[in-house]
């Protein structure tokens, strides 16, 4: 799909400079086109009313766990590398629980606990402030829950980077493609100047598969709709004791972490 | 009128000649930032925003500031400041075409901003700010070209022009405020979540715009036969010493909340930027010079002696800019992404291509202004002792 409509923008855009007098015609394309896709979803594709994730952390055991989830999404979506963390590209990564939880600190908790990497990345808000500031509509929220960011029509102004709680967003400080390891044909590369983040793997849905690191994670991630009451995540969701990031913020997150107990903060002192 | 500016003093021509060559070094780095892309800046991942929206913020306040000349004129007919309105009202021209080109260098993609008109978003307020400002600057050119050429030609202004003026004193304030809401609406940037954000905004605006105006107003008179009057600079001092006053206060109003909730998330830009955190403090120098100028220039300004006096009105009126443009145009970005979500800390500083686009902005600045003055003061020069009624 993303093709399709990447194409389609980059000719609305060619076309922008004649557009100038109709704007409002230019803008009802473009919506027609967005819903037009999603109402015809290709076959096959996975559908639902909002996507969400649970990462389940008792069952991320060893730092190959990690690696290998990081580097699905790194080798299909043309992630670059940059030796300097300042202009790091990142659409999932782990940083600390005392540092992907701040709210959850507490003085005494093991330090095996503190210290246990996290998977982050989108939480695909549901009420998402990167959205809500975007002066483009380059990032927009799908109808199935997604919220997408137009590569082709962001200004690169960063107002949404500033508006997300969970530094999900990454700025091409500079031409990514010289930095990208092996390049994958068949997602496209991205230019300088301009935002990018977790897509939850939107092209891998549409044609039927998990997201790469949902696949990759041997069951440690778990992804489905949540307004299904029959699907999977929402029996985990159920059965387990789970958090989310600063839902205090009243920005929905739908990527929910099950932390586990003592045992497992025993564990989490192995995985460094 | 625009020839009044094409003949000049050989300290004019000098004057315009420097302008245009940092204008020059600027544009040879921005076209690298241009080719590079914003990675020739200091800014990061963690800290997306830097010098560049600082300025423009700090700008946005200067060029609401003609407003503290625009209501006393029009509003209370104060005929003091009459000849001072249009130094005001041209101020604010060159401020906002300054605005302006700060979000243009900030842009990653800055050949697609016509996205922003193309495709509007109103629940954006970036949106917003660009639509008022954009206004806000026409308004101004309109009023201050439009009662020009009726003072050239020895008339009033036309009557067209008062609605305009009423209307662009409400404008003013709105433009502040709306760039206000860029920083004051975003969950989870804790040195930016106040309410108060934007009444500090127009405090400071009411600071530093009429400060820079005495002082261009006192260079004025230096250059030209043009006198903008005692009575007048005296006034406008008596406004920054109120809007200084209120600026600190609500300063020291957000430095309470922060420290008496004792929420961590409150306290810690505040701790990274006096006195610094977790081992990093590269902003402290600059933040307590701030303060400390903010200090001088509220005792200078408040003595009633000082505060008459040009010379220590001059240097209170730099000190009250200088204060300002470290807590508004750099200290208050850097406030809000420090430390960043995960609670831990990347510095900012700016890079020297970043430091001579920033530079360049200005000279663009200057020039536009010189040249507006230069036509508004050969004018007056040439109708010296003819008295308009606006
Ligand atoms: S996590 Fe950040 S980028 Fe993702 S939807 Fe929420 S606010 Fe937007
Ligand atoms: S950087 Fe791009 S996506 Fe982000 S707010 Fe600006 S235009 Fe929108
Ligand atoms: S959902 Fe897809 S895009 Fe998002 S982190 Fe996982 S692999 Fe990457």
């Amino acid at each position: 799909m993303s093709i399709d409509r990447r194409d389609f923008l980059k000719m609305i855009g060619a076309s922008a400079v004649f557009a100038l007098g109709g704007m409002g015609v230019v803008d009802g394309i473009v919506k027609d086109n967005v819903e037009a896709e999603q109402f015809r979803p290709e076959p096959g594709a996975l559908l639902a009313k909002q996507w969400a994730m649970v990462i389940d952390m008792r069952k991320f055991k060893t730092e190959g766990d990690y690696k290998r989830i990081i580097s699905a999404c790194n080798n299909i979506h043309n992630i670059p590398d940059f030796s300097d963390s300042k202009h790091e590209v990142k659409w999932i990564w782990t940083d600390t629980f005392e540092h992907a939880f701040p709210e959850q600190e507490q003085g005494y908790a093991p330090e095996s606990l503190k210290e246990m990497p996290i998977p982050l990345l989108c939480n695909h808000c549901e009420n998402p402030p990167c959205v809500r500031v975007c002066p483009t509509k380059a990032t927009f929220k799908r109808k199935d829950g997604l919220v997408m960011q137009d590569m082709h029509r962001c200004i690169g102004c960063r107002f949404c980077m500033a508006a997300c709680p969970y530094g999900s967003r990454s700025f091409n400080w500079t031409d990514p493609r010289p930095h990208i390891k092996k390049e994958n044909p068949d997602y496209p590369t991205r230019m300088r100047g301009v935002v990018e983040k977790c897509t939850f793997c939107v092209e891998r849905l549409a044609e039927g598969k998990m997201p790469a690191c949902v696949e990759a994670s041997n069951g440690a991630m778990m992804f489905g709709d949540l307004s299904d009451p029959n699907s999977e995540i929402r029996k985990v969701l159920e059965s387990n004791y789970t958090i989310r990031r600063k839902s205090e913020l009243g920005t929905g997150p739908n990527i929910y972490y099950i932390i586990g107990g003592a045992d497992n903060a025993r564990e989490g002192a192995k995985r460094e | 009128m625009l020839e009044k500016a094409l003949s000049g003093s050989r300290n004019y021509w000098t004057w315009v000649l420097s302008l245009l060559a940092v204008i020059g070094v600027g544009v040879i780095f921005y076209l690298r930032q241009f080719d590079y892309g914003l990675g020739v800046t200091g800014m990061s991942r963690d800290v997306s925003w830097g010098l560049y929206i600082g300025q423009f913020t700090f700008f946005v306040g200067v060029a609401a500031s003609a407003v503290m000349l625009v209501i006393p004129f029009y509003l209370h007919n104060y005929k003091k400041f009459g000849r001072m309105v249009i130094l005001g009202e041209f101020l604010a021209v060159s401020a906002v075409l300054m605005c302006m080109l700060f979000i243009f260098v900030d842009m990653g993609q800055p050949t697609r901003v016509v996205n922003m008109f193309l495709h509007p978003t109103p629940n954006s307020v970036m949106f917003f700010d660009a639509v008022v400002l954009f206004g806000y600057l026409l308004l101004n050119i309109t009023i201050g070209w439009t009662s020009m050429n009726a003072e050239k030609k020895g008339f009033a202004p036309p009557a067209w022009v008062k609605p305009l003026v009423y209307i662009s004193i409400p404008w003013a304030f709105s433009i502040h405020t709306v760039t206000a809401f860029l920083y004051a609406g975003l969950p989870g940037r804790e040195y930016w979540l106040t309410a108060i954000m934007a009444a500090r905004f127009l405090a400071s605006a009411f600071a530093a715009g009429p400060a820079l105006l005495i002082i261009l107003a006192i260079i004025v008179r230096k250059v030209s036969k043009f006198d903008p009057g005692k009575e007048a600079i005296k006034s406008i001092g008596k406004i920054v010493a109120y809007a200084m006053a209120a600026n600190v206060f609500f300063l020291l109003l957000e430095v309470f909340t922060a420290f008496y909730s004792s929420i961590p998330g409150e306290k810690n830009p505040f701790f990274y930027l006096y006195a610094g955190l977790q081992g990093h403090g590269r902003l402290v120098l600059l933040m307590w010079t701030s303060a400390i100028l903010a200090v001088i220039s509220l005792v200078l300004l408040i003595v009633p002696k000082t505060r008459n006096t040009e010379k220590t009105l001059l240097a209170a009126c730099g000190a009250v800019f200088a204060s300002l443009w470290i807590d508004k145009g750099f200290g208050l970005v850097v406030g809000g992404f420090v430390p960043n979500p995960f609670g831990t800390i990347t510095e900012y500083w700016p890079t020297i291509p970043e430091s001579f686009i920033v530079l360049a902005v200005w000279a663009i600045g200057a020039l536009v202004l010189t040249i507006l003055y230069k036509v508004a003061i050969s004018i007056r020069e040439e109708n010296a002792g003819i008295e308009i009624e606006h």
